[in-house]
């Protein structure tokens, strides 16, 4: 006969650690900084301006990666991210760089724009009940065909410099030996996702939505606002990130954000998000983010021929979706959830 | 006589072509039990889903309390009492029995930016409303409801419908994934929310429960009220028959 524990009795702590879904993601970063650390730590990568290198990386994805995540656990996709950051810089660099309007107006209409973005995803995706995976696959066409056109035909280019951008600059643009301020503002931007995944109602709104769509709906989740919350955090931040990127580095660039529309998944699902919603954590997406980070700017530090990144990063999205799979399948054999 | 708490009249509902609902009028009362019965396909599941809020009716009134009501969202039905159990359970597997249980009402403690959820409480109370079932196994809050048994979550959907249905409770087949003990506590709760002025639906195939617990009966066939009666108005056979979709259930056990 067994021995039945007491209501009171909660698994242990190294039991709950093993069973969070951040475990898995955690445990590869560290292995690929050490994989890094050895091919490429003669090379620099360990140097701070080789560490602020991946962190800097990681830090401009990582902060459209953690809203991606959070709304890949809602269930949804959202791959417009590219062209919002691609318009939203060329905003700011044709407004405040060209024609010379103020910046607060500019990064505001840049803002804006990633508001009206998340909103028109989410309305299709409520209305129409199509996939979210072809609602901003489209949108990210249409914008990225517009902003191209528009800073053609008002700048002549699709790259236009930003000289000063006046009050940004110190948000967006500040350096400390080589670590950006960007860094800070994922970590910034990190802790909120924790606090709002493990502690608000939105955050178990957000499991439910993804975990079981009509469950949520019956059990009084407004599961439209759930998306239309996430879809614009995610383009805000992308819109952030396109703002950004034109102050920091002096000029705003029509197609330069289209690496994020898978780069973002990848590092959310790297960091242990379910691709059919319902289960991941903000840290694991860091941490997924961080991976990112470290294989790219590794591989050029080990002198290997960077050509081969993109090889790496699908075989590390093998393994990554394996291994997450196995852990997920422990987690519901010990039965023990994160609440 | 009393004042329904709910009544539907005429209520249709079409899906395509398919009339799932025609013209139903139903009442339920509080303090008793209204069983809904009738074979598969009939309609009961519809029928409870517009008293929830889950489904639009494609016609008809519903009435609350005597007042005009349309249900935009299951959010609207909650909000005046309705606490449903679906044949579906719809329980979200990943996420805890605690986060389950609470579910859309969540508790929240801390003011302002600070509000944050009562892990605490909503642990505490999941558990205690769970072992009211007799449900046993379950001794953390935090286990994920996928690593349930299907009795263990029907029996948690009930308990969260209890807590929360404090004037309408409908249950859709509750006692289906039940051993005998557990759905025999499951009738004991359902009358002892009867005796607390709640009312209740109650959708079965089971006539044994049926018959115990029903103060009146709604038969449905093929969408259509097929027939309405009171407690001992009809025999059990006669309610057997009726539950066959009305062909005759136990001339074809005789037949045997
Ligand atoms: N969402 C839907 N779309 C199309 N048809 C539906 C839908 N829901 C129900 N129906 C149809 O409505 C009819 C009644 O279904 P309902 O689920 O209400 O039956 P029921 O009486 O609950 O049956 P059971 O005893 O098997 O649960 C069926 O013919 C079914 O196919
Ligand atoms: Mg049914």
């Amino acid at each position: 006969m067994t021995i039945e524990t007491s209501p009171a009795a909660r698994p242990s702590a190294p039991g709950r650690i093993f069973a969070a879904s951040w475990f898995g993601p955690l445990l590869a970063a560290i292995l690929m900084y050490l994989f890094f650390a050895v091919t490429g730590g003669g090379k620099g990568f360990l140097t701070v301006s080789g560490t602020a290198g991946w962190l800097n990386t990681a830090a401009e994805l990582g902060i459209i990666a953690i809203p991606i995540g959070l709304l890949m656990i809602a269930g949804e996709f959202d791959l417009s991210t590219g062209s919002v950051v691609g318009a939203a810089s060329i905003i700011v660099a044709v407004g405040t760089g060209f024609y010379g309007l103020p910046i607060a107006l500019t990064a505001s209409a840049a803002v804006l724009l990633g508001i009206g973005v998340g909103s028109f995803n989410a309305f299709l995706v409520n209305r129409t009940r199509l996939p979210s995976f072809i609602v901003t696959l489209a949108s990210n066409f249409l914008l990225a065909g517009s902003a191209l056109g528009l800073s053609r035909l008002i700048a002549g280019s699709s790259n236009v410099s930003l000289k000063d951008a006046g009050f940004l600059e110190p948000v967006l643009a500040t350096k400390a030996y080589g670590f950006n301020i960007s860094i800070v503002w994922w970590l910034l931007e990190a802790l909120l996702g924790i606090w709002v995944l493990q502690q608000t109602r939105l955050g178990n709104w957000i499991f439910a939505t993804g975990g079981n769509l009509d469950g949520a709906r019956r059990a009084g989740v407004p599961v439209s606002r759930v998306k239309l919350t996430l879809f614009i955090w995610t383009s805000v931040s992308a819109a952030f990130v396109g703002t950004l990127q034109a102050v920091a580095y002096n000029s705003g660039n029509a197609v330069s954000g289209q690496g994020y529309v898978f780069q973002t998944a990848i590092a959310a699902v790297i960091g242990g998000v379910l691709l059919t919603g319902g289960f991941g954590s903000v840290p694991g997406i860091v941490f997924g983010t961080m991976i990112y980070g470290i294989v790219s700017l590794g591989l050029f530090y080990t002198g290997w021929p960077t050509d081969w990144l993109a090889t790496f990063i699908g075989g590390l999205l093998v393994v990554a979706v394996l291994t997450n799979n196995l852990l997920r399948e422990a987690a519901l054999r010990r039965g023990r959830g994160r609440s | 006589m009393n004042q329904p708490l709910m009544r539907l009249q005429g209520v249709s509902c079409a899906f395509g072509n398919n009339l799932a609902l025609d013209s139903v009028s139903i009442e339920v009362q509080p303090g008793e039990i209204t069983c809904l019965l009738g074979d598969n396909g009939a309609g009961k599941s519809t029928l409870i889903k517009i008293m929830s809020g889950v489904q639009r009716p494609t016609g008809g009134t519903i009435e609350f309390e005597g007042r005009p009501v349309r249900f935009e969202s299951p959010r609207d039905a909650q909000l005046l009492g309705i606490g449903t159990v679906h044949q579906d359970v719809g329980l979200i597997p990943l996420i805890s029995v605690a986060r389950n249980f609470f579910l859309g009402s969540e508790p929240t403690i801390g003011w302002g930016p600070f509000r944050r959820l009562d892990h605490g409480a909503a642990r505490r109370i999941a558990l205690e409303q769970i072992a009211e079932m007799g449900i046993r196994r379950v001794h953390d809050a935090d286990q994920l409801v996928g690593t349930m048994s299907g009795g263990e979550r029907q029996a948690l959907a009930i308990a969260r419908a209890l807590y929360f249905g404090a004037r309408l409770l409908i249950l859709d087949e509750p006692t289906a994934a039940l051993g005998v003990k557990e759905a025999a506590i499951v009738i004991d709760q359902i009358k002892r929310a009867r005796a607390k002025g709640v009312a209740l639906v109650f959708i079965t195939h089971n006539a044994t429960h049926a018959m115990a617990v029903g103060d009146r009966f709604t038969v449905l066939m093929h969408g259509r009220v097929a027939a309405q009666f009171l407690k001992g108005e009809k025999t059990r056979e006669q309610v057997l028959d009726l539950m066959a979709g009305g062909e005759q259930y136990t001339a074809m056990e005789l037949a045997d």
